[in-house]
């Protein structure tokens, strides 16, 4: 079973479905046309130039530009957790808790992933490497956003109750314990959904494609839940990291709640 | 019993501070809204930022970790927060850091049982019944908090209480139970009292009656209060 290339003719096909929601959406004034356009062609844009570099890479396998390719994607989804975040920590911090905590997590895993389970060689071979972290990183960041997000929405709307505490002699950690635990809770809650109903309602991105590409399904199978496995981990270890610097960033030494240090935007 | 030194003080928006109040000393401070009464007393507290430096039986407050200072300096603010869905659930860690941190059990032997800060007789004298360790928080009203708060802030046993606004929310049979209750404590724990009040006749009648001082914060200064 080969892959059926697709013609840019075939795409353009595909691409009119998004001219006719735009169209839809200019139509009854849900006023997002514009953003729909947009984000089409930026996702075209970058997939293609995605797939240049990786035909590039693939072709090297030089650490250096696998690295470099590594790093700005992980730059990039920093910057999206920032993004998400209606009220972000000021300073370096905004983008620093969720880019250290998704550095921390998705590239340990990954790493781990290559050199112990799967065992390629060498482990940063751009084939495995790139797509693993790709969808690591993806899916890591909606946790972290989500987490972070509840992290400081709460503690911006619940002064009053980790004050309260605070007056009663509880330390910051006390004080903050039960915000933190929502705060992760909901930041686990997508993967957890996600693993619940793979296969049953919905059939996964990467062994969808491993299908098309003609693989044979059980080993697509196993590749899924090696890919769910890892994004679980990830999330979970990336989030925890995430509330921890966060939750302790809302407090100074003296443990006092300093919600000066977050900004609304 | 212990007394507080404020040394040269300065929350946010006021001059620095310089007051001494003695164990078991009561004063007031007044002011229009916003002039500053809760930031002094959250500067006190250590809650929010400030400089200077305050001072509890001569010891610094910096040598003292900050959540072992609120437990001894116990601020009462104006709007009591509550983290949990029960009242009862609100003075188990009061009452658990309490035990942990008396580590004689003799400790509290010698002490008036009039002003036991023993949970049933705290609420029976604020007027509550046993069962309202049960009741819901969204159930209460205003000034079922602001005893309720009372109440918890006392069960940690404060040497010094700061109180923002504690009775002004209560109806006249409450508010007397509130002071009756404040002073028992003062006197008899020889406890120092910084009270921000708005209520003149509450300040007049109190401080006389313990020969306690009053100070108004006029534009930013805390300055004795003439007027009374």
């Amino acid at each position: 079973m080969d892959l059926i290339s697709l013609s840019p003719f075939d795409l353009s096909l595909a691409a009119g479905l998004v001219l006719l929601l735009a169209a839809l959406s200019w139509r009854l004034h849900l006023g997002i046309e514009r953003r729909i356009l947009i984000a089409a062609a930026r996702s075209t844009v970058q997939l293609v130039l995605l797939g240049l570099v990786l035909k590039v890479l693939f072709a090297t396998t030089d650490p250096l530009l696998i690295g470099l390719l590594a790093l700005v994607m992980l730059s990039v989804a920093g910057w999206e957790v920032m993004a998400r975040q209606r009220r972000r920590f000021r300073g370096a911090w905004g983008y620093g808790i969720g880019a250290l905590s998704m550095f921390l997590s998705s590239f340990s895993i990954t790493v781990l992933a290559l050199t112990v389970i799967i065992g390629v060689t060498p482990w940063y071979q751009p084939q495995y490497l790139i797509p693993l972290l790709g969808m690591l990183l993806g899916n890591t960041m909606n946790g972290i956003a989500v987490a972070l997000d509840g992290l400081s929405r709460q503690a911006w709307e619940g002064r009053n109750r980790i004050e309260a505490r605070l007056l009663l002699g509880a330390t910051w950690s006390e004080a903050i314990a039960d915000i933190r635990r929502d705060a992760l809770r909901a930041g686990l809650i997508p993967i957890t959904n996600a693993m619940t109903t793979a296969g049953l309602v919905s059939l996964p991105g990467m062994m969808t494609g491993q299908i098309l590409a003609g693989s044979p399904p059980m080993e697509a199978a196993k590749y899924q839940l090696l890919i769910m496995f890892m994004i679980a981990g990830g999330t979970g270890l990336g989030s925890i990291a995430a509330i921890s610097i966060g939750a302790r960033r809302l407090f100074d030494g003296r443990h006092r709640l300093r919600l000066e240090r977050l900004r609304v935007v | 019993m212990a007394a507080l030194t404020l040394s040269q003080l300065q929350p946010r928006i006021l001059a620095p501070v310089d007051l001494q109040i003695n164990a078991g000393e009561l004063i007031f401070i007044s002011g229009p809204s916003g002039s500053g009464k809760s930031l002094l007393l959250r500067a006190i507290a250590d809650l929010d930022p400030n400089q200077g430096e305050v001072l509890i039986d001569d010891r610094p407050r910096t040598s003292i970790p900050a959540p072992e200072w609120r437990r001894r300096v116990g601020l009462l603010p104006a709007e009591s927060g509550w983290w949990a869905d029960r009242v009862g659930d609100h003075f188990i860690t009061a009452a658990a850091a309490r035990a942990a941190s008396s580590t004689d059990p003799a400790d509290n032997a010698d002490r008036d049982p009039a002003v036991s800060t023993a949970l049933p007789h705290l609420l029976t004298r604020l007027g509550f019944e046993r069962d309202v360790l049960d009741w819901d928080i969204q159930r209460l009203s205003t000034g079922e908090r602001q005893r309720l708060a009372l109440a918890r802030l006392l069960l940690n046993d404060p040497e010094v209480l700061l109180l923002d606004e504690a009775t002004a929310n209560l109806d006249p049979t409450n508010r007397e139970h509130a002071e009756q209750l404040i002073d028992d404590y003062r006197r008899q724990r020889r406890a120092a009292v910084l009270w921000a009040s708005h209520d003149p006749d509450q300040r007049q009648r109190l401080a006389q009656a313990a020969g306690g001082r009053c100070f108004v914060i006029d534009s930013g200064q805390l300055i004795p209060e003439l007027s009374l």
